[in-house]
């Protein structure tokens, strides 16, 4: 137990939904982000894996909307503490798309639209853990929550769910992203609280 | 990067809902303007809330300050506004933030916009410059909603008076001040134009505030031709 400041209470605990530590419910859709906004146009939008040989696998927007579509209601949590609960979206398991990528890579660093990337373990894309997501609550995903599309990886901390995503490079090495280099963690699993490095 | 205890020294009344907190961590590392503070309160049956904060000034020995915002039915704000008493602990761990930040080595013009709250970290950069004594240009454009609602008002007139190179613009959204020229308005081109600096002298923006606000006027200054790799942002969600 920490340190008691008196008089404080705290929210009422009775009924609350377990949230991972450290975390608050909010029914709002926070954002964050690091800079602009960037406007991707879905005609010249494009999803590229890239295997550590070099192999490209490319979708256009049209060949991803008429790959298998699932519509996942998740849990999602923020690294600035808000989760939010039931939230619902549609799109494409990535099992779905490294279906027929021939790879030994172990690590995986996102990259988006407008220069943000993050990295993962490839088993945290893979069975039915994660999703490239084009809606969310029934329409177009905002571009200020990622669309046109987005990466949905919902065990982890949210900012692993690279927003306007444009690819995924497969690597025999980990490489740390965007916020990893910045000092937040490598993997991010919010029920063990890893926010930043050394936790 | 473990919880430290820390205590507050002292506290200074911002606006009607806002105060900032000068908390005692002993052994404080050294901070960067722009980073933030997680601070935890216990319960006495052992629940627990944290939050993060924005670093609105540079260490000062062991001291560091925070201004916080009471969100109305917020868990930990109203209490650190209303209910902390000096003295009384508190657990913090930091610094945190790696991106939102300016360092004083950095040499190109800086154009800050605040949104309401979104002032603090921004006010740690002034507050930095200030204490390096550093000549780089610095402008604030400060969206409040009235007059009332500006945190650090009497410094930041200090600060224009003393400080060379640094330049204040108050953009009100709902009541201006006696005699002021002008309607309220929100943040909007002409005032990015005119308080800003024009992109071929190549600033770097730091813009905090709501996430409308920050879409907003981020997306007014890439309009303008800055680059968006010089327009870096700070998004205050709900931190009740």
């Amino acid at each position: 137990m920490g340190i008691v400041t008196p008089g404080f209470a705290g929210r009422p605990r009775s009924g609350a939904p377990e949230l991972p530590p450290g975390q608050y419910l909010t029914p709002d859709f926070p954002v964050l982000s690091a800079g602009p906004t960037p406007r991707v146009p879905q005609e010249s939008w494009e999803f590229v894996i890239t295997t550590e040989t070099g192999v490209e696998h490319r979708w256009s927007w049209a060949q991803m909307m008429a790959l298998p579509q699932e519509a996942p209601t998740v849990d999602i949590h923020c690294v600035t503490r808000w989760s939010k609960l039931g939230t619902r979206w549609q799109g494409v398991s990535l099992d779905t798309l490294l279906d027929g990528v021939d790879t030994a890579a172990g690590y995986v660093l996102a990259h988006s639209y407008g220069g943000y990337t993050t990295n993962l373990p490839l088993d945290d894309l893979r069975a039915g853990q994660a999703w490239l997501v084009h809606s969310y609550d029934g329409a177009d995903l905002p571009a200020e929550h990622g669309g046109p599309a987005r990466l949905l990886v919902p065990h982890l901390y949210f900012w692993k769910s690279a927003k306007w995503v444009r690819g995924i490079r497969l690597g025999l090495e980990d490489t740390p992203g965007f916020w990893e280099t910045a000092g937040y963690h490598d993997y991010g699993d919010p029920w063990r609280e890893q926010r930043y490095q050394g936790d | 990067m473990s919880w430290q205890p820390a205590r507050l020294v002292h506290r200074r009344v911002e606006t009607p809902t806002a105060q900032t907190l000068v908390l005692q961590v002993p052994g404080w590392a050294a901070h960067l303007p722009g980073q933030h503070v997680d601070i935890r309160l216990t319960a006495s049956d052992g629940y627990q809330a944290a939050r993060s904060y924005s670093l609105a000034a540079p260490a000062d020995g062991d001291r560091v300050e925070v201004t916080v915002q009471r969100v109305p039915d917020g868990e930990v704000s109203p209490f650190l506004v209303e209910g902390y008493r000096e003295g009384d602990p508190v657990e913090v761990r930091g610094p945190i933030g790696g991106w939102f930040i300016w360092r004083p080595a950095q040499t190109e013009p800086v154009l800050l916009v605040a949104g309401g709250s979104g002032v603090v970290p921004l006010m740690a950069m002034i507050r930095a410059r200030r204490a390096a004594g550093n000549r780089v240009p610095f402008r604030l454009i400060y969206s409040v909603r009235t007059p009332s609602d500006v945190f650090y008002a009497e410094e930041l007139r200090h600060r224009v008076r003393d400080d060379a190179g640094l330049d204040v613009a108050y953009v009100y959204t709902r009541e201006t001040p006696e005699g002021w020229r002008g309607e309220p308005h929100r943040v909007g081109l002409a005032d990015v134009s005119a308080h800003g600096w024009p992109p071929n002298l190549e600033p770097v923006a730091y813009i905090c505030g709501p996430t409308g606000f920050v879409e907003a006027v981020s997306d007014l200054l890439v309009g303008l031709g800055h680059p968006a790799g010089r327009v870096r942002t700070e998004r205050f969600g709900p931190t009740g």
